[in-house]
């Protein structure tokens, strides 16, 4: 630590910055039921996630050694291309989290790899056979896996119970339930902590590397370690209640049962794949449970405009991510200004994205609240006449964004008031 | 360009065998427990599906400790 340059500063601190939007982007994969479910109030929830991740961050002593497991060639990656990778996750996760998708936090952190790196040094750069085993192929499995576990397990559960109809005894069950749930959820703030902070520890110490600062090869100092767990956990203890609301009531109506089904089928998924090298990313694999699980149950239904919307986010996280990489690469490359205008794009597009959050904010007090009602007449009219919120917002990003709105912003879809 | 289906077949089979197993299980456990609860038609306190219970609990609580394990190493 003895000659960090303004730059390497920079990215520090912009990793850090993608660490913690990582935390309260990915909070709903591991509580978003339970919070939907009842099993653990908004609050205690996201404090236990945070703890966990920080725990996590902790745990394991495999260090992340390459940050895009082989998508990009990483020798002789400069400095400012990580920086404008990380400027593309960031925005993208901060984006989806406005609209409250589920995003995976790692998609965007390719992307953005992929778009400043090819930016940098041409499509050579890129290995695209891996993007299509690491990053589609995964995108296409993760949710049919842990949605199929999570359909049958809902069905064997209420099949087994399906003699209980006793008040007293249901509540008894209820209360089961809610505790396998509250377990299964740590196990996936768990591995989150343990994989997710490490891919910023890797990140900050290939910085460190690349700026002469740490020898090849070194292992990440303790302060490195510290801040990158403390960042995943502010992020996580904040709460993305927005991606929460969609996961845990938006896509679906989840009763105890059903949650404690679809996290413990995520949780088993996210364990067995990164244990059998088949690594599948956690908010998908959560996304594909929750809607498993939602069909398990007799009567329940998928929110399939919401899920159509998600599925879309997940398609364009790796282009959009890319672009925004891309861009912030090309002005980088202008030298020290480039840099500077880059990083004051960041700060004034996450604050415009933080300003429109504003206007309909979700926090724990109604994380659970409006979208539990049923689109009726009203909800659809008003939708029709007043122009949503997104549609408006999109413009004043263009530059930056590129747009969601073809699938954001159809006026007739009646579960975006509510989801907004 | 190198897909390695058995790797991707393996995590869907484990996947699914270990989900229904453990949720199977949990179910087992909780049932087990609610019917020492009395109610309106009898029931009550049966040493037999208690034990059973906690049997069912220890075996997930095993696999949450696996679970662990696998995390840390």
């Amino acid at each position: 630590m003895e000659h960090i340059t303004l730059l390497l500063a920079i990215v520090v601190v912009t990793a850090l910055v993608f660490d913690f939007t990582n935390g309260f982007h990915d909070t709903a994969n591991a509580m978003a039921t339970t919070i939907s479910t009842g099993a653990l109030k908004p609050k205690t929830a996201v404090a236990m996630s945070a703890v966990l991740n920080l725990v996590g961050a902790f745990l394991s002593v495999e260090v992340a050694k390459t940050i895009s497991g082989g998508i990009i060639n990483e020798n002789g990656l400069r400095t400012e291309v990580i920086f404008a990778a990380l400027v593309g996750a960031i925005l993208w996760n901060l984006l989806t989290w406005l609209v409250g998708l589920p995003s995976s936090s790692s998609h965007a952190l390719f992307g953005g790899l992929i778009g400043a790196a090819v930016m940098s040094a041409g499509w050579s750069s890129i290995n695209g056979g891996t993007v299509v085993t690491k990053v589609l192929l995964p995108a296409i499995a993760a949710p049919l896996v842990a949605g199929l576990a999570a359909l049958l397990a809902t069905k064997l559960t209420y099949r087994i119970n399906r003699k209980i109809t006793d008040e007293a005894q249901l509540k008894s069950t209820a209360k089961g339930y809610r505790a396998g749930q509250i377990a299964s959820a740590g196990l996936v703030s768990l591995a989150h902590g343990t994989n997710d902070a490490q891919k910023t520890m890797g990140i900050i110490t290939l910085a460190l590397v690349t700026g002469g600062v740490l020898a090849p090869g070194s292992n990440p100092p303790v302060w490195v370690i510290a801040s990158a767990g403390i960042a995943i956990a502010l992020g996580t203890y904040l709460g993305g209640w927005r991606i929460i609301r969609t996961m845990g009531s938006g896509l679906t109506d989840l009763r105890p049962p059903q949650g404690f089904a679809a996290q413990t089928s995520a949780a088993t998924v996210i364990l067995a794949s990164s244990h059998l090298g088949f690594s599948l990313s956690t908010t998908q694999s959560c996304s594909g449970a929750v809607m498993g699980a939602g069909l398990g149950r007799k009567g329940g239904v998928v929110r399939w405009s919401t899920a159509t919307r998600m599925f879309v986010a997940w398609g364009l996280t790796l282009p959009a991510a890319g672009l925004i990489g891309a861009g912030s690469e090309f002005l980088t490359k202008q030298g020290p200004w480039g840099v500077g205008v880059v990083a004051v794009l960041l700060v004034a597009g996450s604050a415009a994205i933080w300003l429109l959050s504003r206007r309909k904010p979700v926090d724990h007090t109604n994380v659970n609240a409006p979208d539990d009602e049923p689109a009726g007449v009203v909800t659809t009219a008003m939708a029709a006449v007043s122009p949503p919120p997104i549609g408006s917002a999109v413009p004043d990003l263009k530059t930056t964004i590129p747009a969601p709105a073809p699938t954001a912003g159809t006026p007739g879809d009646p579960a975006r008031p509510a989801t907004v | 360009m190198n897909i390695d289906w058995a790797a991707l077949a393996s995590v869907f089979g484990v996947s699914l065998v270990v989900t229904i197993a453990l949720v199977g299980l949990f179910t087992l456990g909780i049932i087990g427990l609610a019917k020492q609860v009395p109610t309106a038609q009898g029931g009550g306190p049966s040493v037999l599906a208690r034990s059973g219970a906690y049997a069912c609990f220890g075996l997930c609580a095993a696999a949450v400790a696996y679970g662990i394990y696998l995390i840390v190493v």
